[in-house]
């Protein structure tokens, strides 16, 4: 069924994190289970990753980026092994894959002034002949993410407020021009109207600079306004996938149905608080399906078979029970229905 | 009587390149029952106003004039003891970081006892109040680290509710949830609100959420209240150009266009532009804005914009 002609840039295959806690690892949580996706194929894109918090969405961009090793499975640039990668390809790999992160209070270092993050890229990747086109080089990016330079460059961390260290981080992926940048929470920090803004920038990178984004976020409005694929993820595993359209306008996942009906929306109609409060039945927490737990439509089947993902349609898959009737997609074959 | 009224209020920050006006002469008020929505950028001085309100702006900040009128008493003549009586028994908050607002090495219900304590009140009932806030049996037992984002922000409101205040202020409350969650504590919000017959200043920047929440709405833009109105009017037809760009930089879930941000960037509040502070950013902006500060008039009926063509 997957017959790919080109090695993906970057790939987790079949890749699992688990924490063990407690007394000899007794206490396990999976944080991500045997997921696989391929990231900068075909032509370039913005996909999507959505889910609460503790769904596995910032374990797959840590995995990726080669800041957690993943206990099972492998994550690939280029076809090789990240583990394994050495000089040279090492060197390519850190270049190609850049990353923005969520935190924007831990990604700066206090005792530098802010320039450093964007000095340190500029000299090393030698992006810059001179101090001065160094220097209008950062204050564009900086312009390019909504920021004066005269009130960023020279200060320390600590004088900037958290959307403004936020969009520094982004002007620094935006200095390095990778291939992919893997965005975890980019925007979750910043204002509505700002949000807008860098989004729209992200989306340039993609369309004119031939970047891929993985965009991981908890927002599915802004998901669907800036991506071409979403992924929705659920307790460690990819519960519906697909189009962006096609996730969002017919979700097929109670889940996704879930998140979209609890996306406030700027309207007449005043519905949100009303509805009907969410399931939860915590006696049913371990089921074979992770959601039957929260899940309106729960089943026998439910409780005793894990639902793999059902190909609904060529662009769109989820994994539930209600969706059996249509063909099973592998896991590893999630990339199938992506654009 | 309005169950809080604040008028003319101004509060400044003294800073070494000149004094910063964050909230300049802002006037509104809440009737009983009343949610009402506070929206802005950040640095319009929406937190700041909220923690004027509460008399907890800490110097190089210092409140310069106004009134904060919570029913028939003016908070900003109160005492320093006066004011501590006040807070949580008459006016509570709802603090933006519940993730950080709860002290790590108590358990929570003892947190809640010493609130209590605190104003003089015997602790009791608190596993009611905490079913009241849809927590199950035994969280009291429980520490911060032991409980989830949406669950620590259920007992903040708990402990805000705690001495039946009539005014609730809820700083972006559900700013770190997702939106499952952040419909349950909005849910829960509004179910105490009702039962104490509270009136709620909600804060924040989605207008989404005001949206489904609110029954009137202020927008603030650099310090100023610069449009007052039922939320359907704001829906409906908002009168203030900034206020239709806040709303069109939204994400629809209807439909997908380009994002548009609203172009520029918030003004210097030590350095702000001549007649309206909004005029760089304006797309209808004319001569008469950059020379003229418009101020909020009414427009009809509990409708008030400040802006020369609203």
């Amino acid at each position: 069924m997957s017959f790919r002609v080109t090695t993906p840039l970057l790939q987790a295959d079949r890749a699992g994190r688990i924490y063990g806690s407690g007394m000899l690892g007794s206490a396990r949580t999976v944080a991500l289970d045997d997921f696989s996706l391929s990231v900068g194929t075909g032509s370039p894109s913005i996909t999507a990753i959505v889910g609460e918090s503790g769904s596995g969405k910032t374990t797959l961009a840590r995995l990726l980026l080669g800041l957690t090793t993943p206990t099972s499975g492998t994550i690939r640039y280029r076809g090789e092994d990240i583990a394994r990668l050495s000089g040279d390809s090492r060197r390519a790999y850190r270049t190609d894959i850049q990353a923005i992160f969520q935190d924007p209070y831990g990604v700066f270092n206090p005792f530098y002034r802010v320039d450093h993050v964007l000095t340190t890229p500029v000299r090393k990747f030698r992006l810059a002949s001179s101090r001065s086109e160094a220097r209008a080089l950062i204050e564009q990016a900086l312009r390019t993410v909504g920021l004066r330079p005269e009130e960023i460059l020279g200060r320390y961390p600590h004088q900037l407020s958290g959307g403004q260290r936020q969009r520094t981080m982004v002007a620094r992926a935006l200095l390095l021009k990778p291939k992919i940048i893997i965005a975890d929470e980019p925007v979750s920090m910043v204002d509505a109207s700002l949000r807008a803004t860098i989004l729209g920038s992200l989306r340039r990178l993609t369309d004119e600079l031939g970047i891929s984004i993985l965009y991981i976020t908890h927002d599915l409005a802004t998901a669907w306004q800036v991506s071409d694929n979403i992924i929705v993820m659920y307790r460690a595993s990819a519960v519906e996938a697909g189009q962006a359209e096609a996730v969002v306008k017919t979700p097929a996942h109670p889940y996704t149905k879930l998140l979209v009906g609890s996306i406030p929306q700027v309207s007449l109609t005043r519905d949100w608080l009303a509805t009907e409060p969410d399931v939860q039945r915590p006696e049913e927490r371990d089921a074979a399906c992770r959601f039957a737990d929260r899940c309106p439509f729960t089943m026998a089947v439910c409780h005793t078979q894990r639902p793999p993902l059902s190909r609904i349609s060529p662009c769109h898959a989820a994994a539930c029970h209600l969706h059996g009737q249509h063909a099973d997609l592998a896991a590893e074959d999630l990339n199938d229905v992506l654009a | 009587m309005n169950a809080l009224r604040i008028e003319g209020l101004r509060v400044s920050f003294d800073h070494p390149l000149g004094v910063v006006r964050a909230v300049d002469d802002v006037s509104f008020a809440l009737r009983p029952n009343e949610r009402f929505g506070l929206v802005g950028e950040s640095g319009s001085g929406k937190s700041t106003m909220a923690l004027a309100i509460m008399r907890m702006i800490r110097p190089p900040g210092h409140i310069d004039g106004g009134d904060i009128l919570l029913g028939d008493t003016n908070l900003s003549t109160l005492s320093g003891d006066a004011i501590r009586r006040t807070r949580l028994a008459g006016i509570a908050m709802v603090p933006q970081g519940s993730m950080n607002a709860l002290n790590p090495v108590m358990r929570v219900g003892a947190q809640v006892a010493d609130a209590m304590r605190d104003h003089g009140v015997q602790p009791r009932d608190i596993d009611q109040l905490m079913a009241r806030v849809g927590l199950p049996a035994g969280t009291v037992e429980k520490y911060p680290h032991e409980l989830s984002g949406g669950m620590k922000q259920r007992v903040c409101i708990a402990i805000a509710i705690c001495l039946r205040p009539t005014v609730i202020i809820a700083d972006e409350p559900t700013s770190a949830l997702d939106v499952v969650v952040q419909r349950q504590v909005m849910r829960t919000l509004a179910v105490v609100q009702q039962d104490l017959n509270a009136a709620i200043l909600l804060i924040g920047h989605d207008m989404g959420l005001m949206a489904q929440f609110v029954d009137r709405l202020g927008v603030m833009y650099a310090g100023r209240l610069v449009e007052i109105a039922p939320i359907a009017e704001i829906v409906r037809k908002p009168r203030h150009p900034y206020t239709e760009m806040l709303i069109a930089s939204l994400p629809s879930m209807d439909h997908k266009d380009a994002l548009r941000g609203i172009p520029g960037l918030a003004p210097l509040l030590r350095d702000l532009p001549s007649g309206c502070a909004f005029h760089p950013r304006c797309p209808k902006a004319r001569d008469r804005c950059r020379a003229e500060r418009p101020l909020p008039r009414e427009i009809e009926g509990g409708v008030l914009a400040a802006c020369h063509f609203a």
